[in-house]
């Protein structure tokens, strides 16, 4: 495997294999919940969802198993740093399943691993191997009397809807991969009925650096409400694309400075699920209290057409749903029917504005995240991208009635 | 969380259940909640939708069924929780925790329009021409919530070809609307699992395994799915236009023999609640729509008791006297969607069915011969119809097999509710018929025949009879009333033990010439045990492979559908817990209001034996006519 050399404040700062292991097996799993509190460290999935709060619920879990599943199933637009860490710091997000293994009660660790990352399982799965080896894994885990833990990888078959914990798990237990009902919560009844934590990637990847420096130390980056750094997958119009580690609350001016972007239009910030930004707010900042992101950044510049991208992500959506409810598997539909129609200069505005209310509608009524999400780019880029879109190219124009 | 079969619906299909405390006064035992800002107090574990429903607050469903575990898929149910950022599906939802809701504002009655719109603009078909209309879920829905222009569009293209393989079930896929009752009818309630939903997105469809026409899956034609189809998607096949041709052509003499649970539920179609039982009023409509004969196929479910009964005995002589090796228990084997169920998942104890026909196949072989021979009508001539409250009588009479009168024994099996349609067509309203009695030979049957449309309904037919049989006293003075109350309502799986005791009845004429006494069965303890619903006819399965408490027993009813033949998938449209229960109880009030109560004492039985099977029950010709084999069929071959 390809060594780091990667610079960064938090994730890609200095970490020794088995660091946060050995610190963390000195400790009480209720140190290491003080830690995880005091670091604020929320999901790096997109939702941001507490991550102390959710070990929490978990270790105070009674329950024969638990189990601690790591969501590798990268598969918004646009995101690929988890393929970074996977590549080159599996150190970090396997003594991060340790960790919280250790923290939760859990003695098995899952690694749902995208289907078209499978080109990395055999390296992984060597890891793993050294891991046992080691005795980073296995019984007794560096002669900690009676912590049991190990580490399986599975496959996903290509489902986008899979990214989402409660598919995710449907998934795992060999059925379609469909949403639940929510509750319960995967922390109550999760794998196999069990009690279970699904982080992302990322998200495991902090952990070990929190345990060896300290909640604290974590905290001290980024802003109030989003501590520590964030991966950002930067892709599109730009001299520089990658990953890149920058602390909560830059700036998207900054950010697009750093990866030499010029003359652009839009920012897509959370990939085909999350919003898109036009230059007139370019100063606001990547956190979970302004343009929160699980990392897609995608750049359009001048020369983009905003209505073919929010038709190539309809097309993506339309496909993607996984077809349970209604109003995401209808839904969907019916919004790229109607970039369609505004293509073809064949729209209403009073039909336009009856789609806006029916994605509302789906980010209210649908049953998980996908149908959730999937028309705030509909909605952002018809309303901050108007003139473009109605009056420009030739879409419609004044044919919108 | 309960541990599930390998069959079960997926956890996405079946919510948290929250159980419900037992005693509700005990403290945390009630929740106080808000609905539309009134305070009310629910048990623990109530779902949004029960405590709205129990406060007089209707919530429209869509995809949640009474009788099925919980899908949440079609969000037409949601409601605003307070606190939390999106709509709620009420039918998943359970309360555990103080909450504030809310069922009609304006978010709520937004996003419930805009799913209903999204519904219909995916939905094939005109309501006008479609067999649902008026009955249609989806319809009403439209309806109430004022959805009446199409706003996001509407479909002018079938997406699907329309699968009219199976002769039982017809599958319209343009017309679905995913909320997967089908999928968890068929593998949750019944748990066959021939329906999935298939490919994501807007692709989605409900399909078969390897996307198979149904006749080529594993299919048991019970129609359970019909009867909870909230739309047009699913239907029987109707064989009604064939049937009017027969009763048009001067040529053919058209018969038509009406089953108790029809007639237990056809009122439902006529606007009457449930549980009006319509027999007599139905023999003077069938007359006037051109029926030529109207017999009732409780005769041969007391023939079938007879011979059924006989066959237990027979086995149960070789079994304990002349130590033979014969297969007990036996099964029952009038359910045909029971009988394609076990040739598919139990093929191994295919030796266990009771050979005997149905009582609709067994009437088609003596409808053609011997009732051809009294009448003085060529059998070619006849047009044999079946009334049934079942889809799979469907296939059953379309079974190579079943030709024993030397034609096809039964021509056509018709649901209630192809009957129903049939019988408006000809501008009568059923209750208003004067009533009439059936026609001879076979005339008036008895009670016993009767309770076979309810679960229980054989076996407690076929003990009345064993009980005098072997007993020699009347079954009254050890059922009060003849009725045998354990064997009845709705539980899964019934069990009962009959101790013979020490004193035994003469044999009577009837089978003398097959066992000579009763002594051997002095003081043996008859277990017999009931199951409706093919998931409770695999548990007891399950449990006689494992060598359990079952595989004891020397009598077992099977039928495939929740609650026996009145909860058949060809009965009235809807059906649930309720309107199952009095059907049952309809039909046993019947029962309790005849004179002739076993059917060992029909008198049409009695003179059919001294004049026709003149040889006796499981006798050489009453083989050839009224018993059957099976197939082994296997999980995989249709």
């Amino acid at each position: 495997m390809e060594k780091n050399n990667r610079k960064g404040t938090v994730l890609f700062s200095k970490y020794t294999r088995g660091e946060g292991i050995k610190k963390v097996l000195s400790i009480s799993r209720e140190d290491v919940l003080f830690e995880l509190r005091e670091s604020k460290l929320k999901g790096r999935g997109g939702a941001g969802f507490p991550t102390a709060t959710k070990w929490t619920i978990v270790a105070a879990a009674k329950s024969d198993q638990k189990y601690i599943i790591c969501n590798a199933d990268e598969g918004e637009p646009g995101t690929f740093k988890d393929r970074v860490l996977l590549l080159e710091y599996p150190e970090l997000v396997f003594d991060g399943m340790v960790i919280a293994g250790y923290t939760i009660g859990a003695t098995k660790g899952i690694v749902y691993l995208r289907g078209e990352y499978e080109y990395m399982l055999k390296s992984l799965e060597d890891y793993l191997e050294q891991m046992r080896k080691d005795n980073l894994l296995g019984k007794n885990i560096i002669g900690k009397k009676g912590f049991e833990f190990d580490i399986e990888i599975r496959l996903g078959s290509g489902a986008y809807v899979c990214g989402e914990e409660t598919a995710l798990i449907e998934s795992l237990e060999g059925n379609r991969g469909e949403a639940r009902n929510r509750p319960p919560y995967p922390v109550n009844t999760g794998f196999m009925g069990k009690p279970t934590v699904v982080n992302n990637v990322e998200t495991l990847a902090s952990v070990p650096h929190i345990i060896a420096k300290g909640g604290t130390w974590f905290q001290k980056h980024g802003t109030d409400k989003s501590t520590g750094s964030k991966l950002f997958s930067v892709s599109g119009d730009c001299g520089k694309p990658g990953v890149y580690e920058l602390p909560w609350g830059t700036k998207i001016s900054e950010l697009l400075k750093i990866v030499g972007a010029e003359n652009t239009k839009a920012v897509q910030v959370g990939g085909a699920s999350g919003t898109c930004i036009p230059k007139s707010q370019f100063e606001r900042t990547l956190a979970y209290e302004d343009a929160a992101t699980g990392g897609s950044i995608m750049i359009f510049n001048e020369s983009r057409n905003m209505l073919h991208i929010l038709k190539n992500f309809m097309e993506f959506f339309v496909e993607e749903s996984c077809g349970q409810c209604t109003p995401c598997r209808i839904g969907n539909t019916k919004l790229l029917e109607g970039v369609e129609m505004i293509e073809r200069g064949e729209f209403t505005f009073n039909y336009v504005n009856q789609l806006k209310e029916l994605g509302r509608t789906m980010q209210v009524a649908s049953k998980c995240g996908l149908g959730q999400s999937s028309p705030n780019s509909f909605i952002s880029i018809l309303e901050n991208f108007k003139d473009e879109i109605f009056f420009q190219n030739g879409n419609g124009g004044t044919h919108g009635k | 969380m309960e541990s599930k079969g390998d069959l079960r619906a997926p956890v996405s299909q079946t919510p948290l259940v929250v159980e419900k405390p037992k005693d509700t006064s005990a403290i945390g035992g009630m929740v106080s909640i808000e609905i539309n800002e009134k305070k009310v107090s629910v048990p623990l574990g109530t779902t949004i939708l029960e405590a709205c429903r129990q406060n007089g607050i209707t919530i429209p469903t869509l995809c949640h069924h009474d009788d099925l575990c919980v899908a949440g898929v079609c969000r037409v149910c949601v409601v605003e929780v307070e606190g939390m950022r999106t709509l709620q599906a009420s039918c998943a939802f359970p309360i555990t925790n103080p909450l504030k809701i809310k069922t009609s504002s304006p978010m709520v009655r937004k996003a419930r329009r805009n799913i209903i719109d999204l519904l219909l603009s995916e939905h094939y078909g005109e309501c006008y021409s479609c067999f649902r209309n008026g009955k249609c879920e989806l319809q009403s829905l439209a309806k109430e919530y004022g959805v009446d222009n199409y706003t996001f569009g509407h479909v002018t293209e079938p997406k699907y070809d329309v699968d009219k393989s199976s002769y039982s079930v017809v599958r319209d896929m343009s017309k679905c609307v995913l909320c997967k009752r089908c999928v968890r009818t068929c593998i949750d309630l019944q748990e066959v699992g021939v329906l999935e939903a298939i490919d994501r997105g807007d692709k989605t469809h409900i399909g078969t395994f390897l996307e198979k026409p149904l006749a080529d899956v594993i299919c048991i034609n019970c129609g359970q799915c019909i009867n909870r189809c909230p739309t047009g998607a699913l239907r029987a096949n109707d064989p009604s236009d064939e049937i009017w041709a027969a009763i048009d052509d001067p040529t053919k003499h058209v018969v038509i023999q009406t089953a108790p649970s029809p007639r237990a539920a056809i009122g439902e179609e006529f606007g009457l609640g449930a549980g009006h039982s319509m027999t007599r009023e139905l023999n003077t409509a069938l007359k006037r729509i051109g029926f030529d004969k109207v017999f009732d196929t409780n005769f041969t479910a007391d023939l079938t008791i007879i011979e059924e009964g006989t066959e237990l005995i027979i086995r149960l002589y070789k079994a304990l006297v002349q130590k033979e090796n014969v297969a007990l228990p036996q099964f029952t084997s009038c359910s045909p969607g029971w009988v394609k169920f076990i040739e598919h998942y139990y093929p191994e104890y295919l030796d266990n069915m009771s050979s005997a026909k149905s009582p609709q196949q067994m009437f088609g072989a003596l409808i053609k011969t011997f009732y051809a021979q009294k009448a003085g009508v060529e059998p070619k001539d006849i047009v044999s119809v079946a009334v049934m409250p079942c889809s799979a009588k469907k296939f059953e009479c379309n079974r190579p097999e079943m030709y024993d009168s030397g034609y096809k024994d039964v021509d056509y099996g018709l649901t209630t509710r192809e009957l129903a349609r049939m019988i408006k067509e000809a501008g009568i309203n059923l209750p208003e018929m004067p009533k009439s009695d059936f026609d001879s030979p076979f005339g008036e049957a008895s009670g016993a025949g009767l309770i076979f449309g309810a679960t229980g309904g054989v076996m407690e037919a076929a003990i009345r009879s064993v009980v005098e049989f072997v007993l020699g006293k009347k079954v009254e003075d050890i059922f009060e009333k003849a009725n045998i109350i354990p064997l009845r309502g709705f539980d899964g799986i019934k069990y009962m033990e009959i101790p013979i005791g020490d004193k035994v009845g003469p044999v009577p004429d009837l089978i003398k010439h097959l066992v000579p006494n009763w002594d051997w069965l002095k003081g043996a303890v008859l277990k017999i045990a009931v199951a409706h619903g093919t998931a409770n006819a695999k548990k007891i399965m399950d449990d006689i492979k494992a060598g359990g408490k079952f595989s004891e027993c020397h009598f077992i009813e099977f039928m495939a559908c929740p609650g026996g033949c009145l909860g058949g998938g060809g009965q009235p449209i809807p059906t649930t817990p309720e309107i199952r229960k009095k059907r049952a109880e309809a039909i046993y009030a019947e029962d309790e209001s005849l004179e002739l109560r076993k059917s060992h004492d029909n008198p049409n039985v009695v003179r059919i034996y001294e004049e026709f099977l003149t040889e006796g029950p499981c006798s050489h010709l009453s083989h050839e006519l009224l018993h059957t084999h099976y197939t082994k069929r296997g999980r995989y071959i249709a």
